[in-house]
């Protein structure tokens, strides 16, 4: 017979610090912390990333396309961009000629209040001047206002009236460029919300490569 | 040995349920000098457990929905039993909450509470203070009304006000482009987190406190002062035990404040707009902008500094720095104070004087938040917000000139 017996090592169990190298100890402490720091770290990624945007809200949010090569001068179209209608008039000749005569009864006729990406704070407020493209929504209550061009239309003040947005709920009057009159329950322009060309005849509408 | 002691003997070899009842409570010496202020700490700490049982009983009736939200609210307020009860003490609680805060923290301001060795006392407290406001803010965002919803844009955007990272910010906390669902959802969570944090807070609070002990009204320490009185040799001469004596007389506070808190849950839930907002009753509508928003009262002091500092450059992030800082200088109240005397009591003409216009400018500020911007309202906002930081940035300089009086040895009564 063979018997096996097993004898604890006791000093395994003392606190000795005989022949322990403390500078190795240290190091070591300091590696795992900091390897349990980064893993930590990387542990946090999902946490943070979570509350990003999920694939349904970007997707609802995407920037929309806008095909102009049809639109003709005087007309407009509507597309819609995160839940709201987006305005893209072509103007005329005449209606760009008349935006700087406006000056004197609007409220904000240099566009100060940043209701525009800075590359449309310009007379037109557009990138290029025929094209205006502005968020159809009332700055006041949120109505969505109807496209009026006919100049010298009487119910909009006869001569006087150049063209532009009105807002059947509580009466705000916006020139072709989306710039509230003065007086009016809107206090501010319309919003003109980031976009770009991607050619002659493409708007992209909500993106514009951070140009803003 | 009777049934009762011998089941405390077994608890006590395995917890310290007597030593803790001892320490903290009945061989807890305070001060024995302590007024009407000294209620609001146990009074904040009722209001948090009525806040944490009200809502976590709204919860069982409340969906996190943008479709759903709005109905379940007004479903709590008539279908469900006594639902309507639970609703109006959940949204006064709210309100009583800061009403009880400030007055706390106002007390703290007025006796030197931050002054050492209470620096971290305080600290903590301020802690509390913001993860409260936090709470409340992500709390109204979830009846889903005008307001609620038009608050929640206006406060989100000052993030996205901050230069380079804003924009990314704003949408990483709406989780969306816009505030929507996916943000009512989130702040749900949050909000029934939240509290749980604030009692962890409120612990650790009270652990800093006992460790220091409590202040007083004449801003002595009676640790140093003299030993013994009626219940032990070593303990502070000008000191009681807190029970029964102080737990008995914050009963008293208790019956007060419910008091009043039955008045306005029964007879002003809505106190006339300031604790429910009108325009909350109409459901959030991403459309439509209110005619005027504004957060709820124990905002608008912060709110109206926001709106004092003009934009630079287009951008109105020099307010949200100057809204934030109007918070953060609190926590260095305590370095601020350089005076030699902790209580205003023994404090001079000059700091009386000084406290009062910080309490009148704070609380025109508050009523600044709530009204529309005027020229005048403008002017008198920033008269205000200045004089908010002066007191505190200026503090360090005018404690040291104001006159003091001498501090007596031992409380007063």
């Amino acid at each position: 017979m063979l018997t096996l017996t097993v004898q604890p090592t006791r000093g395994v169990f003392l606190m000795s610090t005989d022949g322990v190298d403390l500078k190795k100890r240290r190091t070591l402490t300091a590696a795992t912390s900091v390897v349990g720091a980064v893993g930590v770290g990387f542990f946090a990624v999902p946490f943070l990333k979570a509350w990003n945007p999920s694939e349904k809200a970007k997707a609802a949010g995407a920037p929309v396309e806008a095909d102009i090569g049809k639109l003709e001068p005087g007309q407009m179209m509507r597309v819609k961009w995160r839940g709201k209608p987006v305005w893209i008039v072509h103007r005329t000749e005449r209606n760009l000629a008349d935006l700087s005569s406006m000056d004197s009864s609007l409220a904000d006729p240099a566009s100060d209040v940043p209701q525009q990406p800075e590359y449309c704070k310009n007379p037109t407020r557009s990138i290029k001047a025929p094209y205006l493209v502005a968020v159809g929504i009332c700055t006041h209550l949120g109505c969505s206002p109807t496209y009026r061009p006919d100049i010298g239309a009487a119910d909009m003040g006869g001569e006087a009236w150049k063209g532009g947005f009105f807002c059947p709920c509580h009466g705000s009057k916006f020139d072709l460029a989306g710039r509230v009159y003065s007086g009016m329950p809107a206090p501010t322009n319309l919003e003109i919300p980031p976009h770009q060309y991607l050619s002659d005849a493409v708007i992209l509408v909500g993106e514009d490569g951070g140009a803003a | 040995m009777s049934m009762m002691s011998n089941v405390v003997d077994w608890i006590d070899r395995r917890y310290p349920m007597t030593q803790v009842w001892n320490e903290h409570l009945a061989q807890y010496y305070a001060p024995k000098n302590f007024n009407f202020w000294y209620y609001m700490g146990s009074l904040a700490m009722l209001v948090l457990v009525m806040q944490i049982v009200t809502g976590v009983w709204l919860a069982m009736s409340y969906k996190p929905d943008a479709e759903l939200a709005f109905g379940s609210v007004e479903y709590i307020m008539r279908d469900v039993e006594w639902g309507w009860l639970i609703r109006y003490m959940h949204s006064t609680g709210a309100s009583a909450f800061f009403v009880v805060i400030y007055l706390h923290m106002f007390r703290g301001l007025m006796y030197g509470s931050y002054r050492e060795p209470r620096e971290l006392l305080w600290i903590i407290g301020v802690l509390i203070y913001v993860v409260m406001m936090a709470t409340a803010f992500m709390g109204y965002l979830l009846p889903w009304g005008q307001m609620s919803y038009w608050g929640a844009q206006v406060i989100v955007n000052l993030f996205s006000a901050v230069p380079v990272i804003g924009p990314d910010l704003g949408v990483w906390i709406r989780g969306d482009y816009v505030i929507s669902d996916v943000t009512l959802n989130r702040f749900f969570a949050l909000h029934f987190l939240l509290p749980f944090i604030l009692a962890a807070l409120v612990f650790v609070h009270i652990v800093a406190l006992h460790k220091v002990g409590s202040n007083n009204p004449d801003g002595i320490e009676i640790k140093k002062g003299p030993k013994g009185n009626r219940w032990s040799e070593t303990a502070p001469a000008d000191g009681i035990p807190f029970h029964p004596y102080y737990s008995v007389k914050d009963i008293v506070g208790v019956a007060g404040f419910l008091f009043l808190f039955a008045a306005v849950v029964f007879f002003a839930p809505e106190m006339g707009g300031f604790f429910i907002e009108y325009p909350n009753f109409e459901p959030a509508n991403p459309l439509k902008t209110p005619e005027h928003i504004a957060p709820v009262w124990y905002f608008t002091p912060f709110y109206a500094i926001l709106r004092a500092v003009p934009s630079v450059a287009g951008s109105a992030f020099p307010g949200v720095v100057a809204m934030f800082a109007s918070i953060l200088v609190l926590f260095f109240l305590p370095w601020l104070d350089k005076s030699p005397v902790k209580s205003v009591r023994y404090k001079g003409t000059l700091y009386k004087v000084l406290l009062g216009l910080f309490v009148i400018d704070f609380i025109m500020l508050g009523y600044l938040g709530v009204k529309p911007t005027t020229d005048l309202y403008k002017f008198m906002a920033q008269v205000g917000t200045i004089y908010y930081f002066a007191f505190f940035l200026a503090m360090p300089w005018y404690s040291k000139m104001d006159k003091t009086k001498p501090v007596p040895e031992r409380v007063t009564q």
